[in-house]
């Protein structure tokens, strides 16, 4: 059984891959991993990547951060409208 | 009782005013302590647009003693189906100088200085210093920035939020907690994120969003309550849910971290997005370029009812990939979307695939319907 994680997708990146997703990761798999594997489904996503965030199980994380079976992952790209 | 109190206040005289905040002093939280301590607040709100009108409604009407409004801006028509301190009378006038009039006649017993400049650097930290607390409701990052810069230098928290489509965020940077920079460092290249005049916005999620920033606002000046400091609030309309994440600082925010290289409120202008070895054309070049090149709309379907170029090609940008078989490469073609960016993305895209002839209008359809009063697009 492969391990996954739950993508939960806020403003322009929602547009681009869906406000939740499931996605498979490997072993020893990064935020960054998961981060491509969606830039490869949408690839407009690529130009969002300097400036989208992500936090895993709640919390702001770094592109290098390691994910586990059952992480909630969080992308939070810049929103900029008032 | 209430004599006795209204006595002892030094802000708020008399019984009309205890009559105004009485659903005010019903809770112990606010009480007569708490609302003598609004009447003697002062609350910087930049922005009176989306997020600013129902915030600046909230908080006049919450008895906050002087409140600032920047706002360089007039009332477009556009701006009606969301910023509710305006009416279709206001069409033109002033932003600040209306929205302190209707202000004023929400609650005559408040001081509103009617700010009609633009925030920028040259006044930021002056501005900023006059006030306990910032709203930022502006619909720039430079601007948003520059807020953040101003409020940690001068010692202010920077009440933040903002809105696309259907999603919202709240925070609450500096006050003892991280800023805006160690959440999103920089701001993102341009073209990269739309804003709500590219990607639109649902009216009433500025007026849930706006009023949550007012309530950390009044949290804030009551010193009551858990702020947003260190939390990132994401409203999501949509799936009417609403979710947090936490941050911390940073310690290698360039604003407040170990190392700091940001010393003063300095605005960093939005550059205009790459256009690299793009072939551009003049939004008054269109008309000429069109007699021996077709139009390529990249915009999504729903767009098509703001209006359209006859003649135009229609090919969303989420469709370029299946559709683009159907283009003849050995024509020219010039590529729009509404401001510029999307197509940007579609001219690259279709130049890796082999097509040589193509231009980009430069500021999308919108800055074309800009020179030509004929033609019907908004
Ligand atoms: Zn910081």
């Amino acid at each position: 059984m492969s391990a996954r994680v739950r993508v939960v997708a806020f403003a322009r990146v929602a547009d681009l891959v869906g406000r939740e997703a499931e996605l498979p990761i490997a072993a020893g798999a990064r935020v960054r991993d998961a981060w491509e594997c969606l830039v490869a489904r949408a690839p407009a996503l690529g130009a969002l990547a300097a400036s989208t965030r992500t936090a895993r199980n709640g919390r702001v994380v770094d592109f290098d951060e390691p994910l586990a079976d059952g992480d909630e992952l969080a992308l939070l790209p810049p929103v900029g409208g008032g | 009782m209430a004599e006795r109190a209204s006595s002892a206040s030094v802000t708020l005289a008399g019984r009309s005013a205890l009559r105004r905040y009485s659903r005010h002093l019903l809770i112990p939280e606010v009480g007569l302590a708490g609302q003598e301590r609004l009447a003697s607040s002062r609350a910087l709100v930049i922005g009176a647009g989306g997020l600013g009108s129902p915030a600046l409604q909230y908080l006049a009407a919450a008895g906050v003693g002087r409140i600032g409004i920047v706002d360089d801006d007039t009332v477009d028509v556009t701006n009606l189906q969301r910023q509710t301190l305006f009416t279709t009378a206001d069409v033109g006038s002033s932003k600040a100088t209306v929205a302190a009039r209707h202000l004023h006649a929400l609650n005559p017993d408040i001081a509103i200085d009617a700010i009609a400049i633009r925030f920028d650097q040259s006044n930021a930290r002056d501005l900023v210093r006059l006030y306990d607390l910032v709203l930022d409701c502006t619909d720039r990052f430079s601007t948003r920035y520059l807020i953040n810069d101003a409020c940690a230098i001068e010692g202010r928290p920077d009440v933040y939020a903002s809105i696309f489509r259907f999603d919202g965020q709240v925070s609450v940077f500096g006050a003892g907690g991280p800023c805006y920079r160690c959440l999103y460092p920089s701001a993102p290249p341009a073209g990269t994120v739309p804003t709500c005049a590219e990607g639109g916005v649902l009216g009433v999620l500025a007026g849930i969003v706006g009023s949550f920033q007012a309530a950390e606002a009044l949290k804030l000046l009551l010193g009551i309550g858990e702020p947003l400091r260190g939390r990132l609030l994401l409203i999501d309309a949509l799936g009417a849910r609403v979710r947090e994440v936490r941050f911390e600082r940073d310690r290698d925010c360039a604003l407040c971290g170990d190392e700091p290289a940001i010393r003063d409120a300095v605005l960093e202008e939005d550059d205009e997005p790459l256009t690299g070895d793009v072939e551009e054309i003049a939004p008054e070049r269109l008309d000429d370029a069109l007699r021996d090149a077709v139009l390529l709309d990249v915009r999504e379907p729903h767009e098509a009812v703001l209006g359209s170029v006859d003649g135009a090609i229609a090919m969303p940008a989420t469709q370029l990939e299946a559709r683009m078989h159907e283009l003849d490469s050995a024509r020219r073609y010039v590529v729009a979307c509404r401001v510029g960016a999307k197509s940007l993305w579609a001219v690259r895209r279709l130049r890796d695939a082999g097509f040589t002839r193509l231009q980009h209008l430069r500021g999308g359809l919108l800055a074309y319907a800009a020179q030509r009063a004929d033609f019907d697009f908004f």
